[in-house]
């Protein structure tokens, strides 16, 4: 199979934009008329929903912002009535808020249609195994890649997260021919094969689709090399569906944008005007065919490069860039969004004071750690080493639990951290992608 | 309460940092009479008696170190084979369990000093007096 669904794959543009431009039309009405916090927005900002006859009105729009997501927090944004959403997804948020999507049953097929594009143009047919060992829950990576992949006609084996020699054994044993998970997990998965003997040439795997954190050309390369496979990177936020927004095809020269779905701009975060066609600024994404929870002109604060060239595959649509970072202070480790602050949140349960803390991020061995250094006050201070351990252990766990992720704690002495004038930089990363 | 006061310092390990306590006492004039130190591979508590506990403690905080009090026992036993066995198969029959313990020398020199931390205080002290050993108190561990 080479497209899933040429039509929208391979369309000429002066097509594509009249069907974007209708799609926007129709999407700029309807949350006028049913979200009332983008009627709100419209109006302030002098806006009626007759203005926008095209894609080319676009930036008349007011720009949605993760703040809009928190005010209007759980389903403040949603535009179509509760018993018509059909899955509900959320992602980690930066005040201890989850930001939360809703997927009409309309939603759920046109990202499983995104999905099942993304798989094809990177080579994976109906009727290959496919490995997910994204998580599954309110994570988006799971249930979206795991949708996807049953609708192209699949074997799909939802191995879930976690459990690293199950996860080696089900591939051992079941002989997969595609795996779906971060790259770093791909790379921690390949180094447990490679230790049981096994050669990039006897492991089944053929294609992997990758994402949900940022990884490079070099990662791609050790990928390639010690799992035999042809490596992908597929893109996607929660907010606006999940992964499949975009991926890449055999090429692997960017990233293909769902485009009949998506409307993408790229805008100088500061001024908020558009940058050359071609140039580095932020993405800034409208829903066009999104019934729950349609976004209109939101800005996801990653920062990347679109192109619109043809590609070598055939496809006609536009290609993101891999990322180059994220202009605000998430961080993706293995996979998963944290926000500093959502550690502060859990130290702040320990002491009535305010701690000092720093966050360590490095990757080792192609896996990403994390650290807290907190500095010990005389409320956690013990003369005996056990209770110390113990409030350490307390801390790992709570950590552990609220972000999902294996956290280490160190306790040092108040002073020895660095303190900091006006805006504090509580994180160090260190990791090399 | 029973027992005598006894401050602990959280020490990160790090160079200079024992010094940086044991120099911020000398400076004071604050002698220690008993001194241990429990520590990982991240950090350690020092645990002492000195001879102006509160003065101590002060001191200590000017300096911004994390310290803590809290009661100890100490005891005076003889320095032959079994005395401290006698001692600690005592608790352990009354179900006393030791956090830590540490020996200091005494003024005489011929009777051995222990200080033991017990998860109970009271009842330690009735087990010592049952057995007759004696406790030591503040005041007769902070004469010269």
């Amino acid at each position: 199979m080479k497209f899933y669904d040429k039509t929208h794959e391979c369309m000429e543009r002066p097509e594509l934009l009249k069907l974007q431009s209708e799609r926007l039309v129709a999407l700029v009405k309807k949350v006028y008329d049913n979200v009332p916090a983008y009627r709100k927005k419209m109006d302030e900002a002098g806006v009626a929903p007759e203005d926008i006859k095209g894609v080319e009105d676009i930036t008349k729009l007011p720009f949605t912002l993760k703040s809009d997501l928190r005010d209007n927090y759980p389903f403040g944004l949603f535009a179509v009535p509760m018993e018509k959403i059909n899955r509900i997804h959320a992602s980690s948020g930066t005040t201890g808020k989850q930001t939360v999507v809703g997927y009409t049953k309309g939603d759920l097929d046109v990202w499983s249609d995104c999905i099942s594009r993304g798989f094809v143009s990177c080579g994976i047919e109906p009727g290959y195994m496919v490995h997910v060992a994204y998580g599954y829950g309110l994570f988006t990576g799971g249930l979206g890649v795991h949708d996807g992949a049953t609708k192209l006609g699949c074997s799909v084996v939802p191995a879930s997260s976690g459990n690293t020699a199950r996860q080696v054994t089900l591939i051992e044993d079941f002989k997969p021919d595609a795996i779906c998970c971060t790259p770093s997990y791909a790379l921690f998965l390949a180094e447990e094969l490679r230790k049981k003997g096994h050669k990039p040439d006897d492991i089944s795997l053929k294609v992997g689709v990758f994402g949900a954190e940022p990884w490079s050309e070099a990662m791609r390369q050790e990928l390639e090399a010690n799992l035999g496979i042809k490596a992908c990177d597929i893109y996607g936020l929660s907010e606006i569906m999940g992964p499949g927004v975009a991926c890449e095809c055999e090429e692997r020269k960017g990233m293909h944008l769902q485009e009949d779905h998506f409307l993408v701009e790229v805008i100088d975060p500061n001024t908020g005007e558009h940058v050359k066609e071609g140039e580095s600024g932020e993405l800034v994404f409208t829903t066009l065919t999104k019934e729950g929870f349609p976004l209109i002109r939101y800005r996801t604060r990653d920062i990347s490069r679109v192109i619109y060239d043809k590609c070598a595959c055939g496809r006609t649509t536009a290609r993101i860039l891999k990322p180059q970072g994220r202009s605000d202070d998430m961080l993706i480790i293995r996979g998963v969004n944290v926000f500093p602050s959502q550690v502060e949140t859990v130290l702040m349960e320990f002491s009535e004071t305010s701690p000092y803390y720093m966050i360590y991020v490095d990757r080792q061995n192609n896996h990403d750690t994390m650290e807290v250094k907190v500095e010990m006050n005389e409320a956690f201070f013990s003369d005996k080493i056990s209770d110390i351990n113990g409030l350490e252990a307390r801390m790992k766990a709570r950590l552990n639990s609220l972000i999902g992720l294996s956290i280490g704690v160190t306790l040092v002495e108040p002073g020895s951290l660095p303190r900091f004038e006006g805006k504090s930089k509580h994180v160090v990363d260190s990791r090399k992608i | 309460m029973a027992g005598i006061r006894q401050i602990s310092v959280f020490l990160s390990n790090q160079a200079g940092r024992l010094a940086e306590v044991t120099k911020t006492l000398a400076e004071n004039d604050i002698d220690i009479i008993a001194l241990s130190i429990a520590d990982t591979a991240q950090y350690g508590a020092l645990r002492i008696i000195t001879d102006d506990n509160d003065k101590a403690i002060r001191v200590l905080k000017e300096k911004s170190f994390v310290t803590k009090i809290n009661h100890v026992l100490g005891i005076e036993i003889p320095n032959e084979p079994g005395a401290l066995s006698k001692v600690l198969l005592a608790f352990d029959e009354k179900g006393i369990s030791v956090e830590y313990i540490y020996a200091f020398v005494g003024k005489s020199g011929i009777n051995a000093r222990v200080i033991i931390r017990v998860n109970d205080n009271d009842r330690g002290t009735e087990v010592l007096r049952s057995i007759g050993i004696p406790l030591i108190t503040e005041d007769e561990i902070l004469k010269k």
